[in-house]
């Protein structure tokens, strides 16, 4: 047995003390965030986010390609991609890039202690994520009364269910903010509580980046084609 | 940190020792309780797909049977593929993360405790509102695999498939949110000193599960939204009369359905290589090889999808990818093969009901395996699909592999779970009966599909030469739930009376076999340093040398009950992951209702407020 073993460093399971002082507080838990040394020296919930954002990625990566599987087949008669504004889906994807410059203005308030500016930039990436909605909410409206629905033909239905994802995905996000707002409002935010902060700052990003991988692929591949193809 | 020894008002507050009752377990963020939760419902909804099962062999008892009618028969072939899928198989693995990932590693808990609750609620509450569709007489009667066209609307007009989307969304949130858990609970909850490479090999199985589940179940969800959507809101995604593309759900499906194997395989694997060590007495043998191999099998599968579809005219170009990718996969298992015969080989074995049940394990996957392989040759495929071949492999695989690693791991640690030993003589005949009853019932359709009996049919006429190794099959099937019985007999005499276990009744080599049986909530009076694979080993042997030499041996800090543990700080119950679990599956449900002036799934708008509330206590409330 002892042979078996032999190519076993040597080690033992040595005491350890809790880190702190007798205290054990070496446990799983939600809110204590980066207060406990993890294996990695990652917070957990910063990894969680990151895993989470990895798993959203293959949800929009299939919902996009669902699209590009569809996007070639074009049936006779039916709208399609010639309805794009482009110019105006151009001004609501800036308004979104915006809205990550604010957020990053407001983690940077926190951190440095400045609450007022915290509270004025989460405002702001909220208001941004407000008016990017209600202009979804108008293209939305534009192409419902120019035929071109979610029922109407494939390319309908893969383009609203994935834009409309990605807006269900701003309006988390907006709600998401505003409770922030209205706590820091409220209560103030600590800026050793950055995390909270923080984390939403990531999922907005996010949802930032994929906006601008749908403008390419769902607005402009399409659309060029049709430009450079000509009537 | 001083702060939370103020209790905060109108929150329940987790004592050390474990409380009981009815409430208790609706709030438990405990691993291990959450473990034995997923452990027994799992359990039961394997007992449904079983009955499942023998009612699919009754039908296929004789030839031209009219004892269930087509459709019964359809949904009976559905759910049992369903049930031990995705409400069986998977939540067992689950049940088993659960409860050894955190004391293998060192932990006190997984590093989202209510998280890891609100996974639990929602699995049950899918896998209930998925059963529920026998109340309503309403069964997924499509297959498991859903192939749209098929399953939209104009050709499958029945709430049966809605059942069957419904239950697999909501399944599929609870497999999510629990991969993300385990994925940062493996990587950030080690003890000190447990490198990765230091970890058991049944975390690294963890690992990659978690991994496969992140990458492929998205996938699946996503194509059950489309099919949703084409069902309720008019969409054409799968419609081919409006101009979609056919295969475009294959496609979906099998991308998420290949790696879905190896979330099914992979936690077996883990098993089988924590149990073949310790009964051979014996370090595992290449265990980076191992990792790697695993890796590579993980990685691989994501590139072999399209062997599910070899009939539907790819073309050469693909069909030669596919083919070479699928063999590709049997070089890293291979590997995993020879490195548990590599253990096995020298060792001093022990051949106790969990060593049983791991090699023949080994034996039965290897002959899964191997006709696995045979199918991934084109010309071969187009001879044996859809024909009972397929069956034959997918039982030798499924149950010959995972579900005998899941009664290898069932057998290994319940003295860990419930702190007393199975019987060993009922145990070795649940084992004898098993294996036996297995060939004679999964052998047989290896012939049938040669002889032409395609799969999923409920009548098959006289004269065909099926009838008589249909009647061993459904002779075998019995046979099996015999075995079965012979466990569930062994579990109840050993709840009952049952030998006291010890802490380590199996001279274990891993942290889990340190503590008490079944451990107390906190696990680890002081968390435990780790300095090599096999830790428990090291120290026990480091022991019995410094009595040897007169020393005053070093005790497992680990074993002694410790002053501390009054002192150790746990994270509180609660309810909230339970009233965010109902939220969200009512969200999912509302499709299952007559809709609200037609206009409106009023469930479904009832469920978000539900569910905001939910989330919205249970990031209030201190966790503890
Ligand atoms: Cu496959």
């Amino acid at each position: 047995m002892a042979r078996a073993i032999a190519h076993d460093e040597q080690g033992r399971l040595l005491p350890q003390a809790g880190h702190g002082d007798s205290d054990i507080h070496d446990h799983g838990h939600d809110d204590h965030g980066g207060e406990h040394p993890t294996s990695t020296g990652l917070n957990n919930v910063k990894v969680l986010m990151w895993t989470f954002i990895a798993s959203e990625c293959l949800l929009f990566g299939s919902l996009i390609s669902t699209y590009l599987a569809v996007e070639g087949r074009t049936i006779p008669n039916t709208p399609g991609p010639e309805l794009f504004d482009i110019p105006y889906t151009s001004v609501s994807a800036f308004v979104l890039l915006f809205s990550s410059l604010s957020m990053v203005l407001a983690l940077a308030g926190l951190q440095a202690g400045d609450q007022r500016q915290l509270r004025i930039w989460l405002f702001v990436t909220a208001a941004l994520g407000l008016v990017f909605l209600g202009g979804q909410y108008y293209e939305f409206s534009t192409f419902y009364f120019e035929e071109f629905w979610l029922d109407k033909n494939f390319l309908g239905s893969s383009f609203f269910l994935l834009t409309g994802f990605h807006g269900a995905h701003v309006t988390v996000g907006v709600i998401w903010l505003l409770a922030l707002w209205l706590y820091s409002l409220r209560y103030g935010i600590a800026p050793e509580k950055s995390l909270l902060v923080e984390i939403s700052g990531l999922y907005w990003h996010f949802v930032d980046v994929v906006w601008i991988v749908i403008f390419a692929v769902v607005y402009l591949i399409p659309y060029s084609r049709i430009e450079g193809g000509g009537h | 940190m001083a702060t939370t020894t103020q209790a905060p008002p109108r929150v329940l507050r987790r004592p050390v020792e474990a409380p009981s009752g009815l409430w208790s377990w609706l709030t438990t963020v405990d691993h291990k309780r959450i473990g034995v939760l997923y452990g027994v419902s799992s359990f039961l909804f394997f007992l449904a797909g079983g009955i499942d099962a023998l009612l699919i062999r009754l039908q296929l008892g004789k030839p031209m049977n009219e004892l269930f009618s087509p459709d019964h028969y359809n949904g009976f072939v559905t759910m049992h593929a369903t049930t031990m899928i995705f409400m069986a198989l998977m939540p067992m693995s689950v049940a088993f993360f659960n409860y050894i990932v955190p004391l293998q590693i060192g932990a006190r808990d997984v590093a989202f405790p209510r998280l890891n609750a609100f996974s639990f609620w929602v699995f049950l509450l899918g896998g209930l509102i998925m059963s529920s569709s026998y109340l309503v007489d309403a069964i997924p009667n499509q297959g498991w695999y859903g192939y749209a066209p098929l399953t939209i609307r104009e050709y499958s007009p029945g709430l049966n498939v809605d059942f069957w989307i419904v239950g697999l969304q909501i399944l599929g949130v609870a497999t999510i949110a629990g991969a993300i858990n385990f994925f940062v609970t493996i990587i950030n909850m080690r003890a000190p000193g447990m490198s990765l490479m230091r970890m058991p090999l049944f975390c690294w199985m963890t690992l990659i599960t978690t991994v496969l589940i992140l990458l492929a179940f998205p996938v699946f969800t996503i194509a059950l939204t489309e099919l949703l959507f084409d069902r309720h809101f008019g969409t054409t995604f799968f419609d081919s009369t409006r101009g979609a593309d056919p295969l475009l759900w294959q496609h979906l499906f099998w991308i998420f359905g290949h790696p879905e194997v190896y979330i099914l395989i992979m936690p077996a694997f883990g098993i089988i290589s924590e149990i073949i060590p310790v009964f051979s007495r014996k370090p595992l043998f290449g265990y980076a090889a191992m990792v790697l191999a695993s890796m590579a099998i993980a990685f691989l599968g994501f590139g072999v999808w399209a062997h599910h579809m070899f009939t539907t005219g790819a073309g050469p170009v693909a069909y030669t990818f596919f083919a070479l990718s699928t063999m590709l996969i049997a070089v890293p298992t291979g590997v995993k093969i020879f490195n548990w015969l590599g253990t096995l080989y020298g060792g001093s074995i022990n051949l106790r009901p969990p060593m049983l049940f791991a090699v023949g394990f080994i034996g039965t996957f290897v002959i899964g395996g191997l006709s696995g392989v045979m199918h991934g040759t084109v010309p071969v495929d187009w001879q044996q699909s859809d024909s009972y071949w397929i069956v034959a492999h997918i039982h030798y695989v499924l149950f010959g592999g995972t579900m005998f690693a899941l009664f290898a791991g069932i057998h290994y640690w319940w003295p860990k779970f419930t702190g007393t030993m199975l019987n060993d003589k009922l145990g070795q005949a649940t084992f004898w009966t098993m294996l036996v009853a297995f060939h004679v019932t999964f052998f047989p359709m290896h012939f049938l599909g040669t002889a032409g009996m395609p799969r999923r049919m409920s009548i098959y006429p006289t004269g065909t030469g099926w009838d008589f190794w249909n009647l061993v099959a459904t002779v075998g099937a019995f046979a099996l739930a015999a075995s079965v019985w012979l466990f569930v007999m062994n579990a109840f005499i050993s709840l009952r009376r049952g030998e006291p276990a010890g802490n380590d009744p199996w001279d274990g080599a891993t942290l889990e076999w340190a503590i008490a049986s079944p451990p107390p909530v906190y696990n680890f009076a002081r968390i435990p340093t780790v300095s090599s694979r096999d830790p428990l080993w090291v120290e026990k042997r480091s022991e019995e040398t410094a009595v040897e030499l007169g020393f005053a041996p070093r005790r497992a800090v680990a074993v002694v009950a410790d002053p501390v543990e009054a002192r150790v700080h746990m994270p509180n119950p609660s309810f909230w992951p339970l009233v965010a679990a109902v939220g969200l599956s009512m969200i999912f449900a509302g499709f299952l209702m007559p809709w609200y002036l037609g206009a409106f799934p009023l469930i479904t708008l009832l469920g978000i407020p539900v569910l905001m509330v939910g989330i919205t206590s249970w990031s209030f409330e201190p966790a503890g």
